[in-house]
């Protein structure tokens, strides 16, 4: 009982991470209708970026930690934000009107690039981060096994559900938000209206970005070892958490990011950890053969 | 005097600039070194700098000046002249091993260039003529190698017999996994056939029993022609090749054999392609690949259709992988990656999805080049991925990609 | 080919047909019969649900409630519960689209031999006699190019026989598309607008197309319109939909003159907004 909980408790963090980088996908492809193939490389550049920032800070900055954590997290956002602003902009944004396999191949194109840079940046090596939060709390005591909840597993769900409630506001609440959900519904349209389709594009992809990033951070501090390849398993997972969830849906992603996790953890705490991931696969193909449209998401009828 | 337009073009290139500079500030400003207490970082400012000027003085070039011309339309006897530069590709390729400068290592190297021009011709039946977006292709390539590897351990049968088995297993595997996903749509295909040539790769990683996980199978054996043995010293009721001939042993007959053979499968599946799509199979997939719903309302089954591509796509991705694994002697699930997957796709698609002789000259660029330059090894696939933007943002519908007609109505030429 | 029913048979019977998105009825509770030898007309004002009944019929909607019969020689069929290709393979249902989707890198020949893919098929045991070389398909292929040919011939297409169908001229692209259909030797063509963005001259050439078309092939053809000059002058039939419903049937001539037609057309004067008549002398 205790290792369920305690699994249960895992599951959510990963879950919570998987859900920040499927908001990304979600996003992007309720915009412009397209699979952001590169995206799992930016959260694999948040990871990075952010422990150079880390480390960066931490050596110039002095001794306080939770004020090198702040400067991380905001030097992570803005530069990974970069990443991805450039990328749709180089990329994408000339292949909006070109046949549909283009920007696909495109955005396998920019993600092997990425891939690849960061491997000669850095080096192919893993890279570790020695553990800067210890301790936590113990919820529970059975006999052979303490469930416990660290601090980090707490600051990353805190973390993860403020953004989630910002970034609803910002859709929900704001012009840009309105604006962007217009987009979405009928491109054209909101041009004609006198939308500027081409920023609400680009704010969609900083917004994922962003997202992303602060993955990459949780991710840099929770499993304290990172490296180039991150970025392409952790993506094709959330982008199944996307589709799970109901692609076009944020709270649809979280939710998809929380199952994934939830799935993970268990099938890894008691089936087997080698075929972890076959199982997440598995689940892709189950969602889009038997429920397309995913959980939270709206059914798609085409026009003839 | 400061034309406007030049003004324009400095402050763009400036800004361009300015955000290479921030996009190379942290991964190549910054560099993680693990030093003596863990890691540490080390300033390589200088790269940044390098960044920002290139970035700089390139915005500005392509912001000054003229466009670049449109490649003049090609002309109708184009086709004409691809059938040509056809048969004499064809031709150097039959005589390579006898040229004077032709060595070991020469014929090696065009051995592995033409196992990914068979790879892409395989694939291209699948992404350029049907349309469909296969990113697991290198399953298929890992099931043909295996079953190869297995049927000629287990049941001892030759290179001859373990060869169309190898194909027909893949063209089954096609099969299982295209029959429920081809009905999705484009990015979703593309996805999920991704997730499961990983999917193959982490069962080949972890059936030790079966596929002999990380390590492999080794041991393979090498094919014989009409039992003629390559080895120095044939083994029991064979003859060795030399000795048959008359003349002495040398190990580069193996390697010359292999590669007459892979020449001949990769030239098999060329000739199938250009005769299916002259066959109601070939024009349907093509109808597929412009507009499913015309096809179906001119009764037209979609799912077979597409069944139909991946299957012998699939099939010619398993002969591939028999060769292979009886080139090697030795498979290992490090062998099929998503990377191989990547680079086939690659090549189809710099070769203009659909193009045969694009498919051989973009083989030869990215796999034949950089195998002449080991020194810029770890630079190809970085230069792969810039390749496949780069064309796509140049070309969205590939380099080569004139189509012409399979039929016409006076009579084939 | 089996020769389609006679002529004024019935030849598809719609039957109560609702379709519904959502809130939303496209098509409610329709019935009506479109006949051998004849060309019905579905008439209406934009959103009356003319092209959600013709995905209904061609297979690519299914109706929640109706039937839709095809009266095959070989026996009635019931379109509702077919998917759209086996519509088209076997109840020899054609279709031409609104947005013209023809293959367009493919050559004008070819995309009539694509429409042929079924008999080819059938004669090259899928394409292994192909493969072999066999005479069988030779053959076959020979009779598919004939019949290409044939239509060629009709649409006065032939001599762009090689070019790519998405390079021709607008006019030339809806006369291939019609080729097309009619290759796959239909017992109805179904048009959807035939005549949207010709100009009169080729409209006229249109009219003339449809009416051999009924005469010389003797099948049925039901086609979506809103050009009146083409529905007035070729059509046997004419249906009349407005917001799913029909409210008018009969020939040109009758619902031309039918109230409830004019007023879905041109909408009702409403009698509250006019000022009210002055009584006594006329005003200047």
């Amino acid at each position: 009982m205790e290792y369920f909980l305690q699994q249960l408790i895992n599951g959510l963090t990963l879950g919570a991470i998987y859900g920040l980088i499927a908001i990304g996908y979600t996003m992007v492809y309720g915009i412009i209708g397209m699979i952001n193939f590169a995206h799992g490389e930016i959260y694999m550049l948040g990871s990075f970026i952010s422990l150079i920032a880390f480390l960066a800070a931490t050596t110039l900055g002095g001794t306080s930690v939770p004020l090198a954590l702040l400067a991380t997290l905001f030097a992570t956002m803005i530069f990974t934000a970069l990443w991805g602003w450039t990328v749709e902009r180089v990329a994408y944004r000339p292949l909006r009107g070109a046949p549909r396999l283009a920007p696909l191949i495109s955005a396998i194109g920019v993600s092997i690039v990425l891939q690849n840079f960061a491997q000669l940046a850095q080096g192919a090596r893993v890279k570790p981060l020695p553990p800067v939060f210890h301790g936590g709390i113990t919820l529970m005591s059975g006999e052979d096994f303490t469930v416990s909840l660290n601090w980090l597993q707490m600051i990353i769900m805190a973390l993860t559900l403020v953004l989630m409630l910002g970034f609803t506001w910002v859709i929900g609440r704001t012009s840009l938000g309105r604006a962007q959900r217009a987009t979405e519904q009928d491109m054209k349209m909101a041009s004609l209206l006198g939308i500027d389709v081409d920023r609400i594009v680009s704010a969609t992809f900083v917004m994922g970005a962003v997202l992303a990033s602060v993955a990459g951070l949780m991710v840099t501090l929770y499993y304290g070892v990172i490296d180039f390849y991150i970025g392409f398993l952790a993506g094709i997972k959330a982008f199944t958490a996307a589709v799970l969830g109901g692609i076009g849906s944020l709270p649809g992603a979280m939710l998809g990011g929380l199952l994934i996790g939830l799935i993970e953890a268990l099938w890894s705490g008691y089936f087997s950890i080698e075929y972890k991931d076959v199982a997440t696969f598995g689940i892709l193909v189950m969602v889009l053969l038997f429920r397309p449209t995913g959980l939270l998401g709206r059914p798609d009828v085409e026009k003839i | 005097m400061w034309r406007k337009f030049d003004v324009a073009a400095l402050r763009d290139a400036a800004l361009a600039g300015l955000v290479a500079g921030a996009l190379a500030l942290p991964m190549l400003g910054f560099r993680l070194v693990d030093g003596v207490t863990g890691l540490t970082l080390a300033g390589h400012f200088d790269l940044v700098a390098w960044a920002v000027g290139l970035v700089f003085c390139g915005r500005l070039l392509i912001r000054l000046l003229p466009p670049l011309p449109a490649l003049p339309a090609l002309p109708a006897r184009f086709g004409d002249l691809r059938l040509k530069a056809g048969w004499l590709l064809a031709g150097i390729a039959l005589i390579l091993p006898f040229l004077p400068f032709a060595d070991r290592n020469l014929v090696d190297k065009a051995t592995l260039v033409l196992i990914y021009i068979m790879l892409g011709w395989g694939l291209n039946i699948v992404v350029g003529l049907a349309g469909l977006l296969d990113l697991g292709f290198v399953a298929f390539y890992a099931v043909g190698a295996y079953s190869y590897a297995l049927l000629s351990q287990t049941f001892g049968l030759s290179f001859w017999v373990c060869l169309p088995l190898a194909g027909l297993l893949s063209a089954g595997f096609g099969l299982a996994l295209g029959f429920p996903v081809l009905r999705l749509r484009g990015d979703y295909l593309a996805i999920v056939t991704l997730g499961f040539g990983e999917i193959i790769r982490v069962i080949l990683q972890n059936w030790q029993e079966v596929t002999g996980g990380p390590n492999g199978i080794s041991g393979i054996e090498r094919p014989s022609l009409f039992g003629l043995s390559f080895k120095a010293v044939a083994p029991e009721g064979q003859q060795s090749f030399a000795a048959f001939f008359g003349i002495d042993y040398s190990s580069e007959q193996r390697v010359i054999f292999l590669y007459f053979l892979i020449l001949a499968l990769a030239l098999a599946t060329n000739l199938f392609t250009l005769r299916i799509r002259r066959l109601p199979v070939g024009r349907a997939w093509e109808a597929l690949r412009e507009d499913e719903i015309a096809c179906r309302s001119l009764g037209i089954n979609p799912t077979t259709v597409k069944l139909s591509a991946f299957a012998l796509g699939a099939m010619f991705a398993g002969f591939a992988g028999s060769f292979f694994a009886t080139r090697q002697g030795f498979i290992s699930p490090e062998s099929f990656t998503f990377i191989e997957s990547a680079v086939i796709l690659a090549i189809v698609v710099l070769g203009g999805m659909g193009s045969q002789i694009g498919i051989v000259l973009a083989a030869l660029l990215l796999v034949g080049l950089p195998e002449w330059f080991r020194e810029l090894q770890q630079y190809r696939m970085l230069a792969f991925g810039g390749a496949m933007v780069l064309i796509m943002l140049w070309k969205p519908s590939g380099l080569l990609s004139h189509r012409a007609p399979t039929i016409r109505l006076g009579g084939n030429p | 080919m089996s020769e389609p029913p006679a002529s004024g048979e019935a030849l598809l019977d719609v039957d109560h047909v609702t379709m519904r998105f959502g809130g939303l009825f496209a098509v409610n509770d329709l019935s009506f019969s479109a006949r051998s030898r004849q060309i019905t007309a579905v008439i209406g004002p934009n959103g009356a649900g003319k092209t959600t009944l013709f995905n209904c019929i061609t297979g690519f909607y299914k109706p929640q409630v109706g039937r839709l019969t095809l009266h095959h020689p070989q026996g009635p069929l019931l379109l509702e519960r077919l998917d759209d290709h086996v519509i088209s393979r076997r109840a020899r249902v054609a279709r031409t689209f609104q947005n013209i989707r023809l293959f367009a890198r493919m050559s004008v020949l070819e995309n009539l031999i694509v429409a042929q893919h079924t008999a080819l098929m059938a004669a090259s045991a899928f394409s292994l006699a192909g493969l072999l070389g066999l005479h069988r398909y030779r053959d076959a292929e020979r009779r598919a190019v004939a019949k290409a040919r044939h239509w060629l011939d009709r649409m006065a297409l032939t001599g762009l026989a090689d070019e790519a169908a998405g390079s021709l001229p607008y006019g030339h692209q809806r006369r291939l598309e019609i080729a097309r259909a009619m290759c796959t030797d239909p017992l109805l063509l179904c048009l959807d607008e035939p005549a949207a963005g010709l100009n009169p001259r080729e409209s006229a050439e249109l009219n003339r197309l449809l009416r051999s078309i009924r005469d010389q092939d003797g099948i049925g053809l039901l086609l979506i319109e809103h050009d009146m000059s083409v529905v007035m002058e070729i059509s046997d039939h004419v249906v009349v939909l407005d917001y799913g419903k029909k409210i008018a049937e009969g020939n040109p001539a009758e619902v031309k003159r039918d109230p409830a037609v004019i007023r879905a057309y041109l909408g009702e004067p409403d009698d509250a907004d006019l000022p009210p008549e002055p009584t006594g002398s006329a005003s200047c």
